[in-house]
C-alpha cells in the first residue's frame, strides 16, 4: 500500500535569521499513509512541535525552513510540495487539506469573537458558495459532533470550560472535512478525565470520517492506545520509528527505552519507573556523533564521532517498517556476531530482547 | 458588576480629588497673593463677589476650614467658580463657557484623528515587521520625544511665515462676526488646520509605537496562528484577529494617557494663540488671575474624566470579557 | 544620519565574540544597538551638563548690540539673539539645568512609584485597591495644568520647586506598571518559597521582588526622566519656571516672545528643540532596549531588513519562509 497523504523528506529547520542560527530540525523524514494515526513523541524541546509547525509552514519568525520537501496529497489527488507554494496556494490548501488542533486550548480561540463566527469564518474563506444560513447550520452540526449543544454558538470563549474549548477546536478543525488532522499535545492542559474523553472522541470521529492523524505528545502511553505507528524524536531528529505495539514492546533505541520506562505501563506487570539521566542537548552547540551519547548507558567509542542515521534495525525478526538511528544497529560498527553476544552483564541482550 | 462599581467609585473619587486639590492648593500656599489683588479691586467688587472670592481662596479666617469646604462645594454646585480678575467682572464660568468649545473642537478632534491614524499605521507596521516599513520607526521615535510646542513653532515658521500658506494665529480672522456663514466657517477651518496638523503630527508617533508593539506581541498569540492555519485571507487575520485584540490595550492606554496628551496640546494653543482653554490658562497665569486658573484646572480635569468614561464604554463594547452575560 | 551611523558602528561592536556565556547574558543589553546608541548620546549630554558652563565661549547673558540677530557662523556658531546673546552658549549652559531637573525629578518619582507600586502589588486586597486607585487618579488628572496652578501660586519657583512638583505628578504611570509586575512575581515559586521559610514581608520585597524588577524599574525611571524633561522645558517655555536660570525651554521662551519666527530667525529655536528631541530620543532608545530585554517577542535579533533582503527572507507570521541554503552548512561538521 502506497497511498501516502503526507511525505516529509529531509526537512531542516533553523531558528534565527542572523549569523548565529540554531538548527532545530535536521533532515527529518516522515511519511503518513491514508487513514493512519501517527504518534510523534519525545521530551519537550525535541522538535516535535516544530516539525508540525514547519510541515504546515506555520512556524513563526525567526523560524526558517532551510531544506527538504513536504509533499501533500490534496483532496484532488494531486501531490504538491508545500515548500514551493506561494502564499495564495498555501492559504487555499490550509484547513481544506490539513487542519491543526493546537496545544493551548485556552489561547487558541480569539477572545473577542463568538464561537459561531470562529467556526464559520473558515467555511466562508474556503467555501464561498455556502450562504450564511448554511454556514450556521454547519457550525451547529459541528458542535453537535463533538457533543456540545448548538446554543453554545452564541458563547464567547471565556464562557467555556477548558475541555469545551478544546472540543470547539476539534469541531473547528473538522469544519472542511480535512484528510489530515495534526494534533499538537491536544490534551496536555486538561485533567485526566477530560483527556480520556477527548482521546476517545478523536478515535470515534476518525473512524466515522476517515481522516489521518498526526498525534504529538510527550506522553507515550497515550499513543499506544491511539496510534498505528510511532516516531520518537530526540534533538531535532527522528531516532526510532515503527508500528506502535511493536515499538512499545520492543524498543530498539536506548532513548526510546528510557522514555518508555518513565511512564507507568498501562497493562501487564508493574515495573520500576526509570527516567533518563542527564538533560536534552543544547541545540545551539551541536556535537559530532550521536546527540544522545552523553546520556546513553550503551555508548560506544564510535558514538562520539559517527552520527547515526535512521536505518532498519539489526534484529532480523523485526519488521521492515522498523527503523532506528543507533550505532548499535549499524552492521559496520557492531558486527552482527558481536551484537547478539552480551558485552557487559546482559545490557546488550536486554537491548535486543 | 464589581468592575462597574469600581469604575464608578474611581470616577467619583477622581472628581472629588480634583475639587479638593482645587480647594486646598490656594490655602496651602505661603502668603496671600490673592489678598493684594483683591484690595486692588476692592472698590469695584460687589459684596457678593467679595464673599465668593473669600470662600474660593480661604481668606475668611473666621470660619473653620470645614465650613469653608462645605461652602466651596455649595458654590460649585451653583456653577459659581468666582470672578475673573483679568476680565473683571466676568464670571470665570462665563470665560470657560466661551473658550471650552474651541478646545474641545480642536484638541478633541485632532487627538481622535491622531489616535485613529496612529493605530492604523501601527497595525500595519507591526504586521509587516522585518520589512522596509521598519524604517519608519526611527522617525516615530524622534517625533515622540520632541516637545509638542516645538513642532508647532516649526510649523509656524514653515507654513505661516516662510510659505505664508496658512494662518497661524487665533481661531478665526479678526473682524469676522461669529455665525453660521460660509466665510466664518471657512476661516475657522483654515485657522484650525495648522494647530490640528501639529497636534496630529506630534501625538501620532506615540500611538504608532504602542500599537506596533501590541501587534508584534499579539501576532505570536495562538489564536493568530490558528487563524493562519485556517487559511483565512490575510486581511481578515490582520484586522479581525491581530488588530482587533491589539487595540484593546491601546484603548485603555488612550484613557490613561489622555491627561498627558491634553497637557501637551494645551501648550499648542499658546503657540498658535488659539482662543481655547489652554491659551486662556496661560493668559491667566501671566495676569495672576487665580480664580480663572483654578476654574480652568477643574474643568480640564473633569473633561479628561469625561473622555475617560467614553473610552471605558468603548472598551466594554469591544471586549466581551468585560461584559457579564450567559 | 548620525544616529544611523552610530547604530551601525555599535552593531559591529556588538558582534565581537563573547565566549563566556555568563558574561554573554549580561552583555545582551549592551549588545542591543538601540540601547547602546541611547546610552552614548546620554553620556554626551551628561558631559555637556558637567563642563557646559566652563566651555561656553560667551556669557549667555552678555548683550552685544553690534551682533544682534546674526545667523550661524563666525564667532557665534549658532547665531545670536535679538540682543546679540550667543545662542550656543545659552544651550551649553542650559544643559545642566535640564539634566539636573530631569534626573532629580526622575529619581524622586521612581522612588515613589516603587514604594506605591510594589507595596500595592505585594499586599493585594484593600491596600492594593486603594493604592491603585490613587495612582489611577494621579494618571487621569492632567499634570501640566496642575503643575502650572501650583507653581503659579508658589512664590519661589526655583528649580527645586519644579523638581518636586514634576515628581509629585509624574510617579503614577510607573507605579501602575510596577504593581502589575509585582503581582505576577508574587505568585512565583521562589517568592512563595521565601514566604514559606518565614522571611519577613520587608525582606521578601527587598531581596526577592525588587531584584527581579530591576529592568522594569530602570525603564520606569527613564520614562519619568523623559516626561520630566518635557515638562520642564514646557514650563520654561510658557514662562512659569524661573527665567533667571538658563535651560533649553528658556531659550525657546525668549525666541517666542521676541518674535523669532516672524523674523525668520530659525537658528534661535531650532537647535534648542533638537537638543530636547535628541535627549528624549536617547532615553527612548535605552527604553526600547530594556523593553526588548524584558519582552523577547519584541526582539528583532537578526531581523534587520538588510540581512533579510540579502537572504531573500520575508519574515512573516503564518508563512514560514523557505531558504534553500543554510548559513550553518560548512560551518558545523
Amino acid at each position: 500500500m502506497n497511498d501516502l497523504i503526507l511525505d516529509i523528506r529531509d526537512l531542516s529547520v533553523e531558528y534565527g535569521y542572523g549569523s548565529d542560527p540554531v538548527k532545530v530540525l535536521r533532515g527529518v523524514d516522515l511519511t503518513l499513509e491514508r487513514g493512519q494515526v501517527l504518534g510523534l513523541a519525545g521530551e519537550s524541546g525535541c522538535g516535535k512541535s516544530t516539525l508540525a509547525y514547519a510541515a504546515t509552514r506555520l512556524l513563526p519568525p525567526p523560524g526558517l525552513i532551510t531544506g527538504g520537501e513536504v509533499l501533500v496529497t490534496g483532496k484532488d489527488g494531486q501531490t504538491r510540495d508545500l515548500l514551493r507554494m506561494n502564499d495564495e496556494e498555501l492559504r487555499r490548501g490550509r484547513w481544506t487539506d490539513t487542519a491543526i488542533v493546537f496545544q493551548g486550548a485556552m489561547n487558541s480561540l480569539n477572545p473577542v469573537y463568538r464561537v459561531e463566527r470562529q467556526l464559520t469564518d473558515a467555511i466562508k474563506a474556503h467555501a464561498p458558495h455556502m450562504d450564511a444560513r448554511a454556514r450556521h447550520d454547519r457550525a451547529a452540526e459541528l458542535l453537535d459532533m463533538v457533543g456540545i449543544s448548538a446554543d453554545r454558538l452564541r458563547s464567547y470563549p471565556h464562557q467555556l470550560s477548558g475541555g469545551m474549548r478544546q472540543r470547539v477546536m476539534i469541531a473547528m478543525a473538522l469544519a472542511l472535512e480535512p484528510q489530515l488532522l495534526i494534533m499538537d499535545e491536544p490534551t496536555t492542559a486538561l485533567d485526566v478525565v477530560m483527556q480520556r474523553q477527548i482521546v476517545e472522541q478523536i478515535s470515534e470521529l476518525r473512524e466515522r470520517l476517515g481522516f489521518s492523524v498526526i498525534f504529538i505528545t510527550h506522553d507515550v502511553s497515550l499513543l499506544i492506545e491511539i496510534a498505528d505507528r510511532i516516531a520518537i524524536m530526540y534533538a531535532g531528529e527522528i531516532v526510532e520509528e515503527g508500528p506502535a505495539q511493536d515499538l512499545y514492546r520492543r524498543p530498539r533505541h536506548p532513548y526510546t527505552r528510557g522514555l518508555l520506562s518513565s511512564f507507568p505501563p498501562l497493562h501487564g506487570p508493574k515495573r520500576a519507573l526509570g527516567g533518563i539521566p542527564g538533560s536534552p542537548p543544547d541545540l545551539a552547540a551541536p556535537s559530532a556523533g550521536c546527540p544522545f551519547r552523553p546520556r546513553c548507558p550503551f555508548a560506544l567509542d564510535e558514538c562520539a564521532t559517527i552520527h547515526p542515521t535512521l536505518r532498519p534495525t539489526a534484529v532480523p525478526a523485526d519488521a521492515d517498517a522498523r527503523r532506528v538511528a543507533c550505532l548499535l544497529h549499524d552492521r559496520d560498527v557492531v558486527p552482527p556476531e558481536l551484537a547478539l553476544t552480551p558485552t557487559t552483564s546482559g545490557t546488550s541482550e536486554e537491548l535486543h530482547a | 458588576m464589581k468592575g462597574l462599581v469600581r469604575r464608578v467609585v474611581f470616577y467619583v473619587l477622581t472628581a472629588w480629588v480634583a475639587v479638593t486639590l482645587n480647594f486646598f492648593i490656594p490655602r496651602l500656599m505661603p502668603g496671600d497673593p490673592v489678598q493684594s489683588l483683591m484690595i486692588k479691586y476692592q472698590g469695584q467688587l460687589s459684596a457678593d463677589a467679595v464673599q465668593s472670592l473669600y470662600v474660593l481662596f480661604g481668606l475668611d479666617k473666621k470660619t473653620s476650614i470645614w465650613q469653608q469646604y462645605v461652602e466651596y462645594w455649595g458654590q460649585l454646585f451653583r456653577g459659581d467658580l468666582g470672578i475673573s480678575f483679568a476680565r473683571f467682572p466676568t464670571p470665570v464660568s462665563e470665560v470657560i463657557a466661551q473658550t471650552l468649545p474651541w478646545t474641545v473642537g480642536l484638541v478633541g478632534v485632532a487627538t481622535i484623528i491622531a489616535f485613529l491614524l496612529g493605530t492604523s499605521l501601527g497595525t500595519f507596521l507591526g504586521w509587516r515587521r522585518g520589512t522596509r516599513a521598519d524604517l519608519l520607526i526611527p522617525a516615530t521615535t524622534f517625533f515622540s520625544s520632541v516637545p509638542y510646542f516645538w513642532i508647532g513653532l516649526l510649523a509656524i515658521t514653515l507654513f505661516g511665515v516662510t510659505w505664508q500658506v496658512l494662518p497661524f494665529s487665533g481661531s478665526y480672522e479678526a473682524g469676522l462676526i461669529p455665525g453660521f456663514s460660509w466665510q466664518f466657517l471657512g476661516s475657522v477651518i483654515s485657522h484650525a488646520v495648522l494647530p490640528a496638523l501639529t497636534i496630529v503630527i506630534s501625538s501620532v508617533a506615540g500611538w504608532i509605537l504602542s500599537m506596533r508593539n501590541m501587534m508584534v506581541t499579539v501576532s505570536s498569540e495562538d489564536y493568530v496562528t490558528v487563524a493562519h492555519a485556517k487559511g483565512l485571507p490575510n486581511r481578515v487575520v490582520m484586522v479581525g484577529y491581530a488588530a482587533r485584540n491589539a487595540v484593546l490595550p491601546q484603548i485603555s492606554g488612550f484613557a490613561l494617557s489622555l491627561g498627558f496628551v491634553v497637557s501637551g496640546t494645551l501648550v499648542m494653543e499658546q503657540v498658535f494663540s488659539y482662543q481655547g482653554i489652554g491659551f486662556t490658562l496661560f493668559q491667566a497665569v501671566g495676569a495672576k488671575d487665580y480664580p480663572l486658573m483654578q476654574g480652568i484646572f477643574l474643568v480640564i480635569t473633569l473633561s479628561v474624566l469625561a473622555a475617560n468614561i467614553i473610552a471605558d464604554v468603548v472598551y466594554v463594547l469591544l471586549d466581551p470579557r468585560t461584559r457579564q452575560e450567559g | 544620519m548620525a544616529v544611523a551611523n552610530t547604530a551601525a558602528a555599535s552593531e559591529q561592536v556588538a558582534t565581537l565574540p563573547l565566549d563566556v556565556s555568563a558574561g554573554r547574558k549580561k552583555l545582551v543589553f549592551l549588545r542591543n544597538a538601540k540601547s547602546f546608541t541611547g546610552l552614548a548620546i546620554l553620556a554626551f549630554f551628561t558631559v555637556l551638563a558637567i563642563v557646559g558652563p566652563w566651555v561656553a565661549p560667551f556669557d549667555p547673558n552678555a548683550v552685544d548690540p553690534n551682533n544682534a540677530l546674526a545667523g550661524p557662523g563666525g564667532d557665534h556658531w549658532l547665531g545670536t539673539t535679538q540682543t546679540g546673546q550667543d545662542i550656543f552658549s545659552q544651550l551649553l549652559v542650559g544643559t545642566r539645568g535640564v539634566m539636573i531637573v530631569g534626573f532629580a525629578a526622575g529619581i524622586i518619582a521612581t522612588v515613589v512609584a516603587v514604594i506605591v507600586g510594589v507595596t500595592a502589588g505585594y499586599l493585594g486586597g484593600a491596600g492594593d485597591e486603594s493604592l491603585s486607585m490613587l495612582s489611577n487618579i494621579f494618571l487621569v488628572i492632567p499634570a501640566l495644568p496642575l503643575i502650572i496652578i501650583i507653581t503659579a501660586q508658589v512664590r519661589s519657583n526655583s528649580e527645586w520647586t519644579i523638581v518636586l512638583v514634576i515628581a509629585l505628578t509624574g510617579w503614577a504611570w510607573g507605579a501602575r506598571v510596577l504593581r502589575s509586575q509585582t503581582l505576577s512575581l508574587r505568585g512565583r515559586d521562589f517568592v512563595e518559597a521565601a514566604r514559606a521559610m518565614g522571611e519577613s514581608r520587608f525582606r521578601v520585597i527587598l531581596f526577592e521582588i525588587i531584584p527581579n524588577l530591576t529592568a522594569i524599574i530602570a525603564s520606569t525611571f527613564i520614562g519619568t526622566v523623559i516626561a520630566a524633561v518635557l515638562s520642564e522645558v514646557t514650563l520654561a517655555y510658557i514662562g512659569v519656571a524661573s527665567l533667571s536660570d538658563w535651560n533649553w525651554g528658556t531659550v525657546l521662551y525668549w525666541a517666542q516672545s521676541s518674535g523669532a519666527f516672524q523674523q525668520g530667525a530659525w537658528w534661535w529655536f531650532v537647535p534648542a528643540g533638537l537638543c530636547v528631541a535628541l535627549l528624549g530620543m536617547a532615553l527612548a532608545l535605552v527604553n526600547f532596549g530594556i523593553d526588548e530585554f524584558v519582552n523577547p517577542r519584541l526582539r528583532s535579533t537578526g531581523m534587520n531588513a538588510a540581512t533579510l533582503r540579502k537572504r531573500g527572507i520575508r519574515a512573516r507570521v503564518g508563512f514560514t519562509p523557505v531558504v534553500r541554503e543554510s548559513l550553518l552548512d560548512g560551518k558545523a561538521a
